[in-house]
């Protein structure tokens, strides 16, 4: 998904679609309806905004029953903080296993 | 909104056969599961039971559909905590599709249950369980945190 990466930050370069995955992070699974719930923007503007964020695989739309569900999807944020954070954790982790092999290496030969 | 739900959409650079045998196959489970794999017969109507490293039983369920390399639908009861298992069954869904060079797998975990406390934990758990998959899938090698088993949190 690394070509995707440019739609994930224009996706959240926008503060109502921030507040969008705010809204579903505190609740995952609501319609589009009852997201425009007090948040003084039209169904409209809700609709294009949930698209961008759904073409940046943030937010993940479900049927179930009539309604259609729009969920959270915690990965692209996820895989951007493994990429910038994370690295630095396995890199740390590689370097002790390294040593731990030389160590142990050693004390075989 | 009356039912609780995880829903997780991650792409990973493989083949979809490849990551339907990463999903259910023991010895793929537990370098990035925690050490735990699952024992079914892989047919409608059978069994299906997730096994800890010291051989109890974490969870239990029914397959209900399945369509290897496409899709897997299952009941998933948790059996070694007894809170979580006051919350009844809940249903775990696996959808895979071709996208490009890579899979796109969509996990759907929800239950009937209003805030339900196994969707709650089990949150908690898939986002590294599914990031360590794809690293392993990717590269070769799982991510460290998720090669043995922790007692989830909040436990």
């Amino acid at each position: 998904m690394d070509g995707d990466d440019d739609k994930v930050f224009r996706a959240l370069a926008d503060p109502a679609r921030r507040l969008l995955l705010d809204r579903l992070h505190a609740e995952s699974g609501q319609t589009s309806g009852r997201l425009c719930e007090g948040l003084g923007m039209s169904r409209q503007a809700v609709a294009k905004h949930l698209k961008v964020l759904e073409e940046a695989g943030l937010v993940v739309p479900l049927r179930r029953g009539r309604e259609k569900l729009h969920h959270l999807n915690p990965a692209p944020i996820q895989e951007i903080a493994d990429r910038w954070i994370g690295k630095f954790e396995r890199g740390r982790m590689r370097a002790l296993a390294d040593l731990k092999a030389e160590l142990e290496g050693e004390s075989d030969g | 909104m009356a039912e609780s739900r995880f829903v997780y959409v991650i792409y990973i650079r493989t083949t979809p056969e490849k990551l339907w045998q990463a999903l259910i196959d023991p010895e793929f489970t537990r370098k990035y599961w925690g050490d735990t794999w699952q024992v079914s017969e892989w047919k409608v109507g059978s069994s299906w039971k997730i096994m800890m490293p010291g051989g109890q039983v974490a969870d239990v369920g029914e397959i209900l559909e399945i369509e290897p390399g496409r899709k897997l639908v299952l009941t998933w009861r948790n059996e070694f905590r007894p809170d979580l298992k006051e919350d009844g069954p809940s249903r775990l869904t696996y959808e895979i599709q071709a996208h490009g060079d890579a899979a796109r797998l969509t996990v759907i975990h929800e239950s009937e249950t209003p805030l339900s406390r196994l969707i709650q934990a089990v949150s908690l758990g898939w986002p590294a369980i599914l990031s360590s998959l794809k690293t392993l899938l990717e590269t070769g090698a799982a991510l460290e945190m998720t090669q043995s088993w922790k007692q989830p949190q909040g436990s």
